[in-house]
């Protein structure tokens, strides 16, 4: 976007702030009321965080804001400063593979548009970073605030309880077996 | 020897691009600089004729661009959008125009095309758009629509876009009168939506030095959006290049086309000679996409002393919307599929097809299926009950029988063909319903259950489904020099996981491997020739024509390898990519080298196409390309079946129904399935998750909630109930039964919409079981069913 000093291309006032996304430091200058759902997605490229209502009930857009999950569809950019920002594209590990949450997805079939998707890997990356060992009731409540409207859920859960399988270094079982693969425990808590 | 891919349950090529955050679906289309973003003018009213447009608060906003209304389009975007499916029954049908010239007939419709900036200063001046109406009286809902009272379209009397009928198997009216058992019902059913997750989004770019238009659009028909917007733009088709990035989800909402902005932003985009870009949001897919479901049943029906159907006589009508651009798809599935896996005796079906003042009505998932599920499964039920039989035997002594295939119905299906079932084995599929929720012994968990004072039903529903519908799809299998594999089929993806699938079918009949493969779907630039993913056909459609695709290519491989091998084309077999002579495996060649010796070269680039020039290869005393032959290592080829392959499934669930506050729990939910020979395990149960769960929502919670001024009042995800985790069951009990189709090389059939189909019919059986409603005849006629209006119900029981 071309900005003069105090006002954009459009004559409306602008702010110079600083986000930091997945450990990058970006400069923009937005209007004030400029989501931050909308300049991760347009102003820094950062597409992977969708979304689907913009009024904070699908959860599509989910971030997290030092650590915890919070939709970008409902802060400002311009309050997002000063706080570290996660988005799904933060998620997948230095070397490229995928984290974790990803991988549970991939093996347990979680996902088959992959619009809700990123909201759901942010939402239970922070959900198990807060209960590291939910029990099936606690799996189906930590997504409870997401709407997928592919899945069913059903594979979401069973990708929850995979998670927090590969969190702690276990790996599923042999071959492709979707969500029904056992999953098997190697060691302990990581 | 490489295992078949075929039933296997192979994990998505498709997420490791997902999961990163790395897929592009519509709005994150990078079209380079100057992109500029549009919001659209809509009714605020749901009828009323446009006085005046007044713009001139519009054109001082800063940074808006354009503004368009219905005066500033000319040629054919100034006519009505297509009639996509014109049918000659729809005597009346009529489509809106891109922007609403004169008058407005739904809460929603387009009357302006603001293009700006950026999208917030677009809202902005729509804002600003001043539009005097004069309001005219709304028709709403399928009574007003019926009495008509009020027209929506001054010339279309009584709101009647259309009436058909069908009959077979003899004079339905008359043998019911004359049948030893009769029963009528009225049967309601709410509309609904598709609702996915992404809405509606076009991009486009107009390449002025090359007179050539680039669209992005999210549908699910890439070939059926290009003819259009080559029509409506005046351009050649060969100007117009259709690209279907990542669908969010489509559900049948993105089948229609065009939709006015897919048209407008092209538009827009070529006058201002920069990209422009539509992203609806939530709102407007509310009120400006479409809706489904919305009918009100009557059926009169005749049977024997077992419960057997003799004679069934049905009328429907149904609320289409304000327009009919889809033309009667809907009704006419509903009216034909209604039968299900049931012989019906003497058989008449009317349905009137009705204007009101709402948002169109185009298929959603299950397209008409789950309304006529709906009105036959409860017609089975009020058999069983009148004769005080068990409902699932008043059911089995219905069934067509394995031996009656290819089934013939004497109707004509939604294709204009022959409704002809091709194979099925619905009492076996019966045998395994009820051992999944031991319905023999569920009567005595009932019992047990009612003194803790606990409610419990079980409900049992049956379907066919008609899916893979023509006319064709194509597929061109291709490859390359270093042996991998491009595939690509003219329908596009919206979560189906065809990457994957489609690679499995062509890893096994080419012998390549899985990991070389890489298919594109909905890219006319690739494929040109498509026809859209809808009616659960795109498995069965592009599925066989990649086969036959990746079987051209092997054939020509084989018949490279051989000469060049020195051997018998029937001595070669092709392992991981290798082409070697059976029993002797050091004698081979790679598909990539393969694909080098398919292609006689003039220029060497690098050490493989050395190997190609035709110092190298070939006889000197002959063409380098054979006079019946072409270069390069190839293979296309167009599936195109006589008729639909008809899928069946059936449902049960328990539910439990709260004594006091009518909250109604599901305790199990069972499907029995049978979509023929199974490509990939994984993914058709993935697909009947999430019928299950939009199913679930249709039953229990999704409703378009319109008042009598045509005002959609549920407009948000607030206020529309969709199903969360919390509201579906917890673990769905699947089955499969495998009966391939005889009807194309693989035996599969469609499994996309199957898991939606029951639920109107099985969520009404299981409530009413558990709330022993039924002693005055069916007590559950209308869906969706609240607890609240289960309390109601109750209530009126209570005092007749
Ligand atoms: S887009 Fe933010 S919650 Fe739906
Ligand atoms: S995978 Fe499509 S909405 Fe969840």
């Amino acid at each position: 976007m071309t900005v003069s000093a105090q006002t954009g291309e459009t004559g409306e006032a602008v702010h110079d702030v600083r986000l930091r996304v997945n450990g990058v430091v970006h400069d923009l200058r937005v209007p004030a009321r400029r989501l931050l759902s909308d300049a991760l997605r347009h102003d820094l490229g950062l597409t992977g965080t969708h979304v689907g209502c913009e009024h904070g009930v699908c959860g599509a857009c989910t971030v997290l804001v030092d650590g915890r999950s919070a939709r970008a569809c409902l802060m400002f950019a311009v309050a997002a400063v000063e706080v570290d920002i996660t988005t799904v594209e933060g998620l997948t590990r230095p070397d490229g593979s995928l984290g974790p949450v990803q991988q549970a997805f991939s093996e347990c079939h979680g996902l088959q548009c992959g619009f809700c998707t990123p909201g759901f890997l942010t939402t239970i990356t922070a959900g198990l970073e807060e209960n590291p060992d939910p029990t099936h009731e606690e799996a189906r409540d930590m997504i409870g605030g997401n709407l997928c409207r592919c899945t069913g859920y059903q594979n979401i859960v069973a990708a929850v309880e995979c998670a927090a399988v590969l969190r702690r270094g276990g790996s599923r079982g042999p071959g492709p077996g979707g969500p029904h693969a056992s999953i098997t425990e190697a060691g302990g808590p990581s | 020897m490489t295992i078949k891919l075929m039933g296997q349950g192979v994990q998505r090529v498709e997420d490791q691009r997902l999961l990163r955050g790395q897929g592009a679906y519509t709005d994150d289309i990078d079209v380079g600089p100057g992109l500029l973003h549009a919001a659209v003018v809509r009714s605020p009213h749901a009828h009323a004729r446009i006085v005046d447009i007044d713009l001139d608060a519009v054109l001082d906003v800063e940074g808006v661009h354009a503004v368009l209304t219905y005066d500033d389009l000319t040629g054919p975007m100034a006519e009505p959008l297509p009639l996509l499916i014109p049918h000659p029954a729809l005597t009346h049908g009529r489509t809106q125009y891109a922007l609403a010239k004169d008058e407005v007939n739904y809460v929603g419709e387009a009357v302006a095309f603001v293009v700006a900036t950026d999208r917030y200063v677009a809202e902005d001046a729509v804002g600003k758009v001043k539009v005097t109406y004069d309001v005219l009286p709304a028709v709403v809902g399928i009574e007003a629509a019926r009495a008509a009272e009020h027209l929506v379209h001054d010339d279309v009397p009584g709101n009647l876009g259309a009436r058909l009928e069908q009959q077979t198997g003899g004079d339905a009216p008359a043998v019911v009168a004359a049948a030893p058992h009769r029963l009528s019902l009225d049967l309601d059913i709410e509309r609904s939506a598709c609702m996915p997750l992404e809405g509606r989004g076009t991009v486009a770019r107009w390449e002025p030095a090359l007179d050539r238009l680039q669209l992005w659009t999210s549908t699910q028909s890439s070939t059926g959006v290009r003819a259009a917007v080559a029509v409506k733009l005046g351009l050649d088709l060969g100007q117009v290049d259709v690209i279907t990035p990542d669908v969010g989800g489509g559900f049948g909402v993105k089948i229609n086309h065009p939709w006015p902005e897919e048209l407008l932003v092209p538009y827009a985009a070529r006058a201002l000679g920069r990209p422009v870009k539509f992203v609806e949001d939530r709102r407007e897919h509310f009120i400006s996409s479409a809706h489904e479901r919305g009918q009100v049943q009557h059926v009169e029906v005749g049977f024997d002393d077992d419960g057997r159907l003799l004679g069934l006589d049905v009328e429907l009508w149904h609320d289409h919307g304000a327009y009919t651009p889809y033309g009667l798809i809907v009704p006419i599935i509903t009216s034909t599929q209604l039968l299900g896996p049931y012989k019906p005796g003497a058989y008449r079906v009317v349905f009137h097809s009705l204007y009101t003042n709402t948002v169109i009505v185009t298929p959603y998932r299950g397209a008409g299926r789950p309304q006529g599920c709906y009105a036959m499964e409860r017609t089975m039920d009020a058999i069983a009950q009148h004769l005080g039989k068990d409902r699932a035997e008043v059911r089995r002594v219905n069934l067509i029988q394995p031996d009656e295939f290819p089934y013939e119905h004497g109707l004509v299906f939604q294709d204009g063909r022959p409704l002809t079932y091709d194979s099925g084995d619905y009492p076996a599929m019966l045998d395994k319903i009820k051992a999944l929720v031991d319905w023999d012994t569920f009567g005595e968990r009932q019992r047990q259950a009612a003194a803790e004072g606990r409610r419990i039903g079980l409900g049992l529903a049956c379907y066919v489904e008609g899916t893979g519908v023509g006319p064709y799809e194509g597929a061109h299998v291709h490859v390359e020099t270093t042996g991998k594999v491009k595939v690509a089929t003219g329908l596009t993806s919206q979560g189906q996981g065809h990457q994957t699938v489609f690679a499995q079918l062509v890893a096994d009949e080419l012998g390549c491997r899985f990991s070389d493969v890489e298919v594109v779907t909905g890219d006319t630039r690739r494929m040109p020739y498509a026809v859209g993913t809808f009616a659960s056909r795109a498995a069965v459609m592009s599925g066989s024509a990649v086969h036959l695709a990746a079987r051209r290519a092997k054939e020509k491989a084989l018949r490279i390898a051989a000469d060049a091998l020195e051997a018998s084309e029937d001595d070669l077999q092709i392992v991981d990519g290798v082409v070697s002579v059976k029993g002797a495996p050091e004698v081979s060649l790679d598909l990539g080298t393969i694909s080098v010796l398919s292609n006689p070269l003039r220029y060497a680039f690098d050490e493989a196409s050395k190997r190609a020039t035709q110092f190298q290869v070939g006889d000197p005393g002959k063409p380098p390309v054979a006079e019946d032959d072409e270069p390069g290592l190839e293979g296309r080829d167009f599936y195109s079946p006589e008729r639909a392959t008809f899928a069946s499934g059936m449902h049960a669930v328990i539910v439990e129904t709260d004594p006091e506050t009518a909250e109604i729990r599901i305790l199990q939910y069972a499907v029995v399935h049978d979509c023929g020979t199974l490509i990939n395990p994984m993914i058709v149960e993935g697909q009947i998750h999430g019928g299950v769960a939009q199913g679930v929502g249709g039953a229990l919670y999704e409703r378009m909630a319109y008042d009598s001024s045509g005002q959609l009042l549920n407009a948000s995800f607030m206020d529309f109930l969709m199903p969360y985790v919390s509201e579906v069951p917890d673990g769905i009990d699947v089955d499969h039964l495998e009966t391939p189709s005889p009807l194309n090389p693989l035996g599969i059939k469609g499994a996309g919409e199957a898991g939606v189909i029951p639920s109107a019919a099985v969520f009404a059986a299981a409530i009413e079981d558990a709330e022993g409603l039924r002693e005055d005849g069916l007590a559950i006629t209308a869906m969706p069913i609240s607890p609240s209006e289960l309390f109601e119900l109750r209530l009126a029981h209570q005092n007749p």
